[in-house]
């Protein structure tokens, strides 16, 4: 049933630039689309642990291992709260857990590589938490306030990630042959992935429009792309490394960093399904969700017992 | 950005069941009080069995930083709230007397 | 620099917390990412940090005592698994939830009793780790009893994993209170402290939680032994193997 007022509220609210509160009236079609990109957004949380986690064991010093382990604690307390703001739209997490699993719902796809050095992890802390920080910063004025406010509290914990992986890589730089090699061989590898992050052209993105319209999305694809190279090119200079990109060029007129174009078919058999660990992160996902449901059920199952306790002895 | 991921072609948007029935652990309420002296704000929510449990993941979850010196939690479905719409709140603003700013006090008075 | 045979003693000792702590550490590190749920993955990840962070203390604290140039991260990382001195419970593998559950159990049980004699060690820079490392074993305690608990008295399939778990690792739980001589000299100088005094208030605690658990006490009395002394099962090398991995494929290097 249409609700005149409640458009109305809706309407005024988004024009004024105020925030929309779950018991607030919304369109379907708001609803909806901040569901999945909420969702989505926690799934890439909560998979973006495995890439890191994978070096936990082998991580070369002792503080090198506590800092990944709390970034991946990070990573996880993330995921809590976007799937926080989530549930506050309707949803459960475990349903939205079933739509990962079953591939119903996506992450970003920077989690299907693989993090095959200790470089790697530096990399994944510059360029991919980088990359989120962007999008983050812009997200932050996003017009659903559960959403909003998740990205602050994000916001402020997700800059100590970046600084630990470039300093991971300040240090490599800085160090022996082997070390700057494998550094390099890194940015080779994670830097046209890190740009893909941003989704496809403006021109090319469907939802772009009515998501401004709404002010989930503030700042387009493209732009947030342009930021993210303006800030990190230089800073790869500073490493010393060179970025795979032999068009990449400075543009005096515009002060702008200018890319080549990115291989749209890779970007695509990605979000398809067949990036390099696609199968692997969704496959440890449902394995181990599957192999500790019995945990969960008895802790379900010790809290009724203890209610029933409880309430006899009343 | 890459969280809003793009169907593939021929992909379609899975309907979720609207449900706040999680099969599962129930939802907590969060809220931590930051210092003393400061009210218990709410920080978010969680899923834990039961009352103790939601206190400790409460406290990895929501004061990894230091940030509480006491932690509330509540089960989720025991929160009553306003209706938030208009009609609940509107009248408040055609009272304006209630306002400090609604009364010129000459400055000589002083801190009032 | 000279050190005197305390020293050394002291250096010994030390290296045995900090080991334990490292070991339980690194296998907490492995568990991340496989918890049964999300708030689980985090609080796994607390206890691995605590961990790690009292090892890296003790470890500093190990590499002044003996003097001889050594960086924590040597200790940790350039030493053998003949020469590392963590007791065998610890460095047992971690199987399901149950199994993490049940070393986590015994293992803080143990740095409870251990961490709260050694508050008075008079010792104040051990004093002092051990009354932060105390407060962080009470934490510790309170999650896993609480999950024995749970699985325990759960459904029938958590009740039998759980008691499998406890049987498991039960074999590994007198080590913990064995004293040899350098320990028994460090305690006779109220620096470290008889830990086979401390049995008794662990038995207490561990029954308590395994009653209301309504597990049974395993009866097999088989004891192993011998993780002091670099006698390891032969679990420990290949979790050494993977973690010493950089450090030894490029000796000498900063990260």
């Amino acid at each position: 049933m249409k609700d005149h007022a409640g458009e109305a509220r809706f309407e005024a609210t988004i024009d004024a630039d105020d925030k929309v509160e779950p018991r607030d009236w919304m369109p379907d079609g708001y609803r909806k689309t901040l569901i999945r990109q909420i969702a989505q957004h926690a799934h890439s949380e909560v998979i973006g642990m495995q890439p890191e986690a994978n070096w936990i064991t082998r991580a070369p010093t002792l503080i090198r291992k506590a800092i990944l382990i709390a970034k991946v604690q990070d990573e996880a307390g993330h995921g809590l709260y976007l799937y926080s703001a989530a549930e506050t739209l309707g949803t459960s997490r475990n349903e939205l857990v079933r739509l990962l699993h079953t591939g119903k719902q996506k992450y970003s796809s920077i989690f299907n590589y693989p993090t095959l050095t200790w470089a790697d992890i530096g990399v994944i802390g510059w360029l991919v938490d980088g990359a989120a920080i962007v999008n983050q910063i812009a997200l932050q004025r996003t017009s659903y306030g559960p959403y909003a406010r998740a990205m602050v509290k994000i916001c402020k914990e997700e800059s100590f990630h970046a600084r630990q992986g470039y300093s991971i890589l300040l240090a490599l730089s800085r160090g022996s042959q082997e070390q700057r090699a494998m550094l390099q061989d890194a940015v080779n590898r994670w830097w046209w992935p890190s740009l893909m992050m941003f989704g496809p052209h403006d021109g090319e993105s469907t939802h772009t429009e009515q998501s401004m319209a709404w002010k989930i999305k503030r700042v387009t694809n493209d732009e947030l792309r342009q930021m993210y190279v303006n800030q990190t090119v230089p800073q790869g200079h500073y490493l010393g490394v060179t970025f795979p990109d032999p068009e990449l060029t400075f543009d005096e007129a515009t002060n702008h960093w200018v890319i080549g174009e990115i291989d749209w078919e890779e970007f695509w058999a990605v979000i398809r399904g067949d990036g390099r660990m696609n199968r692997e992160r969704v496959g440890h996902k449902v394995r181990v969700w599957d192999e500790n449901e019995w945990v969960r059920e008895a802790a379900t199952a010790h809290a009724a017992k203890e209610e029933a306790r409880l309430a006899a002895s009343a | 950005m890459s969280y809003e991921v793009p169907l593939a072609p021929g992909e379609q948007v899975a309907d979720i069941e609207r449900t706040s029935d999680d099969h599962g652990w129930p939802l907590w309420e969060v809220f931590v009080r930051p210092k003393r002296g400061l009210n218990h704000t709410h920080a978010g929510s969680l899923h834990a069995p039961d009352a103790e449990a939601a206190i400790q993941n409460a406290r990895d979850g929501y004061t990894r930083r230091a940030e509480g010196v006491s932690i509330w939690v509540i089960p989720s479905k025991e929160i009553h709230a306003s209706d938030d719409a208009a009609a609940m709140f509107d009248p408040f603003t055609d009272k304006p007397y209630r306002h400090p700013t609604f009364y010129e006090i000459p400055d000589e008075v002083g801190q009032l | 620099m000279n050190k005197t045979a305390i020293d050394i003693e002291l250096a010994t000792y030390l290296l045995r917390l900090a080991d334990d702590n490292m070991v339980i550490g690194q296998r907490l590190g492995e568990y991340l990412t496989r918890a049964p749920e999300l708030e689980e993955d985090l609080a796994v990840g607390n206890l691995a940090l605590d961990h790690i962070g009292v090892a890296q203390h003790l470890y500093e604290y190990a590499a002044e005592a003996e003097g001889k140039g050594r960086s924590a991260d040597d200790l940790a990382m350039l030493r053998s698994e003949r020469e590392y001195s963590n007791c065998l419970l610890v460095e047992q593998p971690n199987g399901d939830f149950a199994n993490v559950m049940a070393r986590q159990f015994f293992f803080d049980a143990y740095q409870l009793v251990l961490w709260g004699a050694l508050a008075a060690s008079h010792n104040p820079r051990l004093g002092g780790i051990a009354s932060q490392a105390e407060k962080e074993a009470r934490y510790h305690l309170r999650h896993s009893s609480g999950w024995v608990i749970k699985l325990g008295d759960g459904t029938a399939e958590s009740h039998q994993r759980m008691q499998q778990g406890i049987d498991a690792l039960w074999r590994f739980t007198a080590e913990p209170f064995e004293i040899d001589e350098l320990e028994a000299e460090l305690a006779m100088d109220c620096v470290a402290t008889d830990a086979s005094a401390l049995r008794d208030d662990w038995e207490t605690t561990v029954d308590r939680v395994l009653g209301e658990a309504t597990l049974r006490r395993p009866e097999d009395p088989y004891q192993a032994s011998g993780g002091r002394s670099g006698i390891h099962t032969e679990h420990l090398g290949h979790m050494l193997a993977e973690m010493q991995w950089m450090q030894r494929s490029y000796p000498g290097l900063e990260w």
